[in-house]
């Protein structure tokens, strides 16, 4: 079973939706008993990051994602999903940085582009031992942001360039992550979903 | 890794049904959004805009009803626009399975809605549809009401920067010259407002030939709207990415059935 988590990140539907197209049981759920043991977290996102946080915390999501990683259970994060399991983050932050879950150590940043947000379909640069993007190396992604992370965490990253490179996605043992929405990839997001969850 | 132009099929919508003359001859009911979201979602569509043009509370909720079903099928983005006029107007629509809105009338009556929106639930929810003509004010450029019948007392590019300020993710720029006409973009406009503005515009209005698509992009829009063109088979989405790629605009391939 997969579950979804639900703090209040607007909506869940197509990701519900999209991730039961890979064939297992989908729940949208906050309680953090079934989040804790479901086969496979998704831990979605839209809006800022400390507003994100603030969700997250009201559901005690940074325990739930810490737990399951320490029980190696699989666990996705998508957007701002990705954003926040990394230390900090300078979105609306005009002193110190918002903290982050704290899954990686690194600063998500505004992108030095000309046009923002980075909205859109975009190619990926990947490592060739991943496992998300198996099969799907070469196709394009819906990406909706401003910030990113910039700096290598994880075993393999996929990379993407507006206005500068930034990391599209991670993996790093039972924590993965992808800055673009999957959910809104067409036909290539379902085969990443499919990818993640056949490797559950 | 460049990110593509983005080709965005509009479909009106009024009581759950297409409406404005769509002419397809592979769709069992021509008349059916889903069916039709689905058509152009196979066929490369890389957004879909639905605009909402019921006149009827009851019209509105078949809406609500059609993003649903719509979201449930059809896995790339979902812009709907028309009738909303409140923070929660826009609740209820990304609940059924939208991904952004757009709002034009009710940001012209209430600017601060541009901002209450934007503060819920982030900029990137949030299109600015400007429906513009040209005319004698400080730009040249001015904002319409009512389909373009009726002044707003509005310039277009003061108003544009107005609404970037107060955090719109997006601008939807709608020539009301060009639009129905088929002749082209309105490619001045787009200049216009391209360089007054840091956020994706989306040309709309006036699209013919496929020429006018890569001018609309050379002027500086980041994504191409049409209706009518792909409604009654002018263009099939296929056939203006191929013509984009061809004069190498980045474009995402479409997927290989």
């Amino acid at each position: 079973m997969i579950a979804i988590l639900d703090y209040g990140s607007g909506n869940l539907r197509s990701a519900e939706r999209a991730f039961a197209t890979a064939g297992k049981e989908v729940v949208v759920t906050s309680d953090r008993t079934v989040a804790v043991e479901a086969e496979g977290l998704v831990v979605p996102g839209v809006g800022a990051f400390a507003a994100c946080m603030n969700g997250l915390n009201g559901v005690d999501g940074a325990a739930i994602v810490r737990e399951r990683l320490a029980k190696e259970r699989p666990t996705l994060g998508i957007c701002i999903g990705m954003q926040i399991m990394f230390s900090h983050g300078t979105e609306h932050s005009d002193t110190a940085p918002h903290p982050g879950v704290g899954v990686w150590d690194g600063t998500v940043s505004q992108l030095a582009a000309p046009i923002l947000p980075h909205m859109g379909w975009n190619t990926v640069e990947v490592d060739s031992d991943s496992t998300l993007f198996k099969g799907i190396e070469a196709e394009s992604f819906y990406f909706v942001h401003s910030y990113a992370a910039k700096s290598a965490v994880g075993k393999m990253q996929a990379w993407s360039t507006h206005g500068e490179r930034f990391l599209a996605a991670v993996e790093d043992g039972y924590m993965s992550a992808t800055q673009f929405h999957p959910e809104k990839s067409g036909a290539a997001g379902l085969a990443l979903i499919k990818n993640w969850v056949g490797s559950l | 890794m460049t990110l593509s132009v983005r080709i965005i099929p509009c479909l009106d919508v009024t009581d759950g049904r297409v409406v404005k003359g769509v002419n397809f001859t592979d769709l069992v009911d021509a008349g059916d959004p889903v069916e039709m979201a689905a058509l152009y979602n196979t066929e490369g569509a890389d957004e879909l805009t639905f605009l909402d043009i019921s006149a009827s509370v009851a019209g509105r909720e078949t809406t609500l009803d059609v993003v649903r079903r719509t979201a449930e099928q059809v896995f790339i983005p979902l812009t709907v626009g028309g009738g909303i006029r409140s923070v929660e107007d826009v609740d209820r629509l990304l609940r059924a399975g939208a991904d952004k809105v757009s709002i034009n009338t009710s940001a012209l009556a209430r600017p601060q809605l541009i901002a209450e929106i934007a503060d819920r639930f982030g900029s990137q929810v949030l299109v600015l549809s400007v429906d513009a003509r040209r005319a004698r004010t400080d730009s040249g450029f001015e904002v319409t009401t009512h389909g373009g019948r009726q002044s707003a007392g509005v310039d277009a590019l003061a108003w544009v920067e107005q609404a970037c300020a107060l955090g719109v993710g997006e601008i939807l720029l709608n020539s009301m010259d060009a639009d129905g006409t088929r002749a082209g973009y309105d490619i001045g406009m787009i200049t216009a407002v391209r360089a007054v503005s840091k956020v994706p515009l989306i040309a709309s209005g006036g699209a013919g030939s496929l020429e006018d698509f890569s001018a609309a992009l050379d002027a500086g829009a980041d994504a191409l709207l049409a209706a009518s063109v792909f409604h009654f088979g002018v263009h099939r989405i296929g056939d203006v990415k191929s013509y984009l790629g061809k004069h190498n605009y980045p474009v995402r391939a479409v997927a290989v059935r």
